[in-house]
């Protein structure tokens, strides 16, 4: 693949988290049976007419200002022709010449460290279109038109993506913010949160833009990933072959790892596009997108940096802990509990509690290992009480069992040792027991410093503060 | 403005409108005459013009509240339909 | 001259609250009427007679016990695009024959919330598009006048049903003149009132962006006590104009002395039947014998309202209409082979003739490569035109002139061309560009056919156009003629 360069656009699908559809007052939820969520204004019957749902309205707003862009202050709904089952009206209430945000920015951190900048062209309100079924109905398309008027902004990027990497990074970085913003609830399975990736290539250094294909609604970043490698493969193999690429819509087979032309949507494509007669533009004045200001969160970025400067975490681990408001969150509890090692708390929310959570695939914020929970073990790691591989033990027994640390602490007498006089009873039992290699190592064999580690640490129960065993097992070998 | 056969069926397929091979003659007469006759608006000086959308000036959206006011009535919207299954529109199978 | 059926809209209401009659022998007076023109007129495409008579005996009762609104017990009639639940809704086209709607339309809530009693749905042209009534499904409907002309449309049913005192006011809408010319061409009032003033929710759309309900009546006053019930702002409607409803009725005996009426130039063009000019100046005179002083105006761009017109509606209802493709409600052809033969077969049986030609107007006008040169070139000339009036209105109070350039003409004169029958509305169509408030009073006849006279007004100047058609109907009497057999 080399001397080719690959050109990549999003077009990201979020889901706007409203309670009610943004032209109706149905429901958005998840799950109902089908068309219950589905009144006259959604199932396009004759007479109703679309009122703007405001929440939605904000939402957007609420984007826009995260991703330093320009709210319009008058931008326009326009309807989008063409016939389809799932699609009530014969047409989509969308923006098309006058988008609600236009001309931001998202800066993403590639594989080798770098921040790359990403530009946002646009991102606009639009309805979501109903779904059809095809299982156990022989010979005939079902029409679910729950999800017809579902609010949507779809946030486009520039082609300033260069590999499939890139763009699944961009699409997690969107993922994040959106559910920072709290304007999308980011779920990917239910269709909340998809994208369509615009995919062309070119000889590495050419300056036109290749013929580009359109992969629609991917609902996965592996699915992004493998598509985009895919597709990639596929034209630079064409163009290689003498052939030529075709501008046209195609769809990712997950099973078959494939994209594959979608001719039936191409036929005949003439959206005419005009103004929707039904609503008026929607002008948005200072106070408003103001008063949507101030209710923006502290954004990831922002939030990693202070993590950086506050806990002393590095680009990497802030980076890792603000993925998600929840986790951060988490972690900042923790921190609050347990003040005095930020950095000790960054290793177990990154290492065990995630590990766990993973492990039973466990969303941080329904963990029964609660901030406080945790912070109490590292409080007792941090004083002492127990080193930190018995603390290992001891989350374990947190994360099945019920107890906190310090009652699992007692229970199991792990208890670290730390009276000196006991330790060295212990290494003077040791040295007792082993004459023969105490001789070897005065010999010179140093080897065995380590033997007598061991030793110890097992007859303690691996309990002996492991600083002040070396320290004084250093001091009586050297004696 | 004299249209073609051709672009008379592909209007209609464009409108999905099934048209009789005595009808698209008669709309290609037709919409020739109306276009010849909206043709006049080229005469009109609309430099610097602004396209009017919407015959009140000044007016805005109005923003409803995001509130859930509707029940499941699917039943009874369903009674106009022409053919439902399990509470689903049932439509010739669509092939992806 | 002194039955029932002459009683009139605010007559009804007056004499129903007096208890002079009763509801039901109200609703059983029109009941018959229309019953015994239905097969002459086919005024109506629906007769809810049962249910008419219920709602009159509640309506009895509520007087009775001292309650009621401004309309309660008072019979009126439907045009057959406002969406009435429980009841067949049409539209006059095949596509909706079998269509029940489970709502009603937010101008049906309203006149029933005031008490109305709906006796029908009336006929008119399929999706309201036609000036003549030719194009609906459920047949012609015929001028009470003369049954060889047509009434005028698209609320051709409406007109013919309150012109032959079938009903005393009916609910009809405008697109381009649809309350207007009938109006006329039947010899009753009708306004049309500001685009906005009057919610859309309910009322089946053919250009959103020039819709607006109104209604037919006999005189100015019914209209004003009609409308002032049916109008108002709808949360369910964006276009619908938060603004308190005048009390229309209340305002009516408002002098109009002084009031300065422009007379537009493009409106007396040679276009105008010599006897409809005569007409609208001796109403004219009428006007400067009580008090108006007329001046000469222009609109330059007017004269472009019919093209434009013939770009933006067929345009909003290519789109308006697309949602009619036998999937959810309506007509669904035998037997599809597949979804694209569902919807081309459905769809191309369920439309009539004219309803398909605007619906491939539009579509052209919008495709890709015509749309700056038709569409938006259409909506630049309608900004023009819209300035002209209000420049106009800068120096008049109202603007009169013909509401059409002839009186009604014979069935079956105008179907062959479809531009001869679009030029019907070219004294009509720039209100609806504007959205401005319009209204049609008889003035007179030529031979035995009704004229129609049309004072337009700036934007929420409902009132003032009442006052001033009330006022020329107080000075003549051509509103009260009523059409031989029909007396
Ligand atoms: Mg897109
Ligand atoms: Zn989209």
């Amino acid at each position: 693949m080399s001397g080719w360069e690959t050109i990549i656009g999003l077009e990201i699908h979020a889901q706007l988290a409203t309670r009610s559809k943004i032209f109706s007052g149905s429901a958005t939820a998840y799950g109902a049976p089908p068309n219950a969520q589905a009144n006259l204004v959604d199932l396009g019957y004759p007479g109703v007419l679309p009122v703007l749902n405001g929440e939605a309205v904000r939402m957007a707003v609420k984007l826009g200002l995260a991703i330093e862009a320009r709210i319009a202050p008058t931008s326009v709904f326009a309807r989008k022709n063409y016939f389809y089952p799932d699609l009530p009206k014969g047409y989509q209430i969308s923006q098309y010449e006058l988008p609600i945000v236009a001309g931001g920015a998202l800066d993403i951190v590639l594989e080798d460290g770098k921040v790359k900048r990403v530009g946002i062209t646009r991102a606009h309100l639009e309805e979501d279109a109903g779904k059809s079924l095809h299982e156990g109905l022989p010979g005939v398309t079902g029409v679910d038109l729950n999800r017809a008027g579902t609010p949507l902004v779809e946030i486009v990027s520039e082609p300033d993506l260069r590999s499939a990497k890139e763009a699944v990074a961009y699409m997690k970085k969107v993922h994040t913010l959106v559910r920072y913003l709290e304007i999308c609830d980011g779920n990917m399975q239910e269709g909340s949160f998809r994208c369509d990736a615009n995919v062309s290539v070119r000889k590495a250094g050419a300056t036109k833009l290749g013929t580009r294909a359109e992969i629609k609604n991917l609902n996965s970043f592996r699915f992004v990933e493998r598509a985009i490698n895919y597709e990639v493969a596929r034209q630079i193999d064409l163009l290689e072959g003498g052939g030529e690429v075709v501008q046209e819509t195609r769809l990712y087979d997950p099973d078959k790892g494939e994209t594959r032309s979608m001719r039936s949507k191409e036929e005949a494509n003439d959206y005419r596009y005009f103004p929707d007669p039904d609503l008026l533009p929607v002008a948005l004045d200072a106070a408003f997108i103001e008063s949507v200001r101030a209710t923006l969160p502290e954004l990831p970025d922002q939030k990693a940096a202070r993590f950086g400067s506050q806990y002393g975490l590095s680009a990497y681990d802030a980076g890792v802990l603000t993925a998600s408001r929840e986790l951060a969150d988490y972690y900042e509890a923790v921190v609050r509990a347990a003040p005095a090692d930020a950095k000790l708390a960054a290793n177990w929310v990154m290492g065990e509690l995630a590990a766990a959570l993973n492990k039973e695939s466990l969303e941080v914020t329904a963990t029964r290992m609660t901030a406080e929970r945790l912070a109490g073990l590292l409080k007792r790691i941090c004083d002492q009480t127990i080193s930190g591989k018995l603390a290992k033990e001891v989350f374990e027994a947190m994360w099945s069992g019920g107890a906190d640390a310090d009652a699992v602490i007692a229970e199991r007498g792990l208890k670290q040792i730390t009276d000196s006089a006991a330790i060295e009873r212990a290494i003077d039992e040791v040295f007792s027991k082993n004459p023969g290699q105490l001789a070897e190592y005065r010999a010179g064999k140093d080897k065995l410093f380590g033997f007598f580690v061991g030793q110890v640490m097992k007859a303690t129960g691996g309990k002996a503060n492991p600083a002040q065993l070396n320290e004084l097992l250093r001091k009586k070998l050297g004696g | 403005m004299a249209l073609t056969r051709e672009q008379i069926e592909s209007i209609a397929a464009l409108a999905r409108l099934e048209l009789s091979a005595a009808e698209v003659p008669v709309y290609q007469d037709s919409l020739s005459r109306i276009l010849d006759f909206v043709g006049a608006l080229e005469r009109a000086d609309t430099a610097s013009v602004a396209p009017m959308a919407h015959p009140l000036p000044g007016l805005s959206q109005r923003l409803r509240p995001d509130t859930v006011t509707e029940q499941d009535r699917h039943a009874e919207y369903q009674q106009n339909a022409p053919l439902t299954a399990a509470g689903l529109y049932l439509v010739p199978r669509v092939i992806e | 001259m002194s039955e029932l059926h002459h009683i009139g809209l605010a007559g009804a209401a007056a004499g129903l609250r007096a208890r002079r009659f009763s509801s039901v022998e109200l609703a059983e007076t029109f009941l018959k009427r229309i019953e015994r023109n239905q097969e002459t007129l086919n005024a109506f495409i629906s007769v809810t007679r049962a249910q008419a008579l219920s709602d009159a005996a509640a309506a009895d009762r509520a007087l009775a016990a001292g309650d009621g609104g401004a309309l309660t017990g008072v019979p009126i009639a439907h045009k057959d695009l406002f969406c009435t639940r429980g009841v067949r809704t049409t539209c006059g086209s095949c596509i909706l024959d079998n269509f029940v709607s489970p709502y009603d339309a937010t101008v049906v809530a309203k006149l029933k919330h005031a008490g109305a009693v709906m006796l029908g749905k009336t006929n008119m042209d399929e999706f309201a598009m036609g000036s003549s009534n030719e194009t609906s499904y459920y047949g012609t409907v015929r001028n009470p006048w003369d049954p060889r002309l047509v009434p005028g449309g698209s609320s051709g049913g409406s007109a013919a049903a309150v012109a032959a005192r079938l009903v005393p006011g009916a609910t009809a809408t405008d697109t381009g003149g649809s309350i207007r010319q009938p109006a006329a061409l039947c010899g009753i009032t009708g306004l049309k009132p500001t685009y906005g003033r009057v919610s859309r929710y309910g009322m089946v759309a053919f250009a959103s962006s020039l819709d607006q309900g109104g209604v037919l009546t006999v005189s100015a006053a019914d209209a004003a006590l009609m409308l002032r019930e049916m109008a108002g702002f709808d949360p369910n409607d964006s276009t619908s104009v938060e603004r308190e409803v005048p009390d229309y009725v209340a305002l009516l005996g408002e002098p109009i002395a002084g009031l300065r009426v422009g007379l537009l130039k493009e409106f007396f063009d040679k276009g105008l039947d010599p006897g409809n000019e005569r007409r609208v100046r001796e109403a004219l005179k009428v006007f400067e014998s009580l008090g108006a002083r007329l001046t000469e105006v222009s609109l330059p761009n007017l004269p472009l309202s019919v093209p434009v017109y013939y770009v933006v509606a067929p345009a909003e209802c290519s789109s308006n209409l697309a949602r009619f493709d036998g999937v959810r409600y309506g007509h669904r052809c035998e037997q599809p082979r597949d979804l694209q033969d569902l919807y081309r077969r459905s769809r191309g049986e369920g439309f009539g003739a004219e309803v398909k030609r605007r619906i491939m107007t539009g579509t052209y006008v919008l495709s890709a490569g015509y749309y700056d040169a038709y569409y938006l070139k259409a909506q630049r000339v309608r900004q023009l035109i819209s300035a002209d009036f209000t420049r106009a209105f800068a120096s008049v109070d109202v603007l009169i002139g013909p509401t059409t350039p002839t009186p009604a003409f014979a069935i079956g004169a105008k179907t062959a061309d479809p531009i001869t029958m679009y030029l019907n509305d070219i004294y009509t169509i720039g209100a609806n560009l504007a959205g401005l408030p319009a209204v049609s009073v008889p003035c007179g006849f030529v031979g035995k056919l009704p004229v129609g006279l049309q004072i337009v007004g700036p934007h929420f100047s409902e009132a003032r156009l009442l006052t001033a058609a009330h006022a020329y109907q107080r000075a003549t009497d051509w509103h009260t003629q009523v059409p031989e057999g029909y007396a």
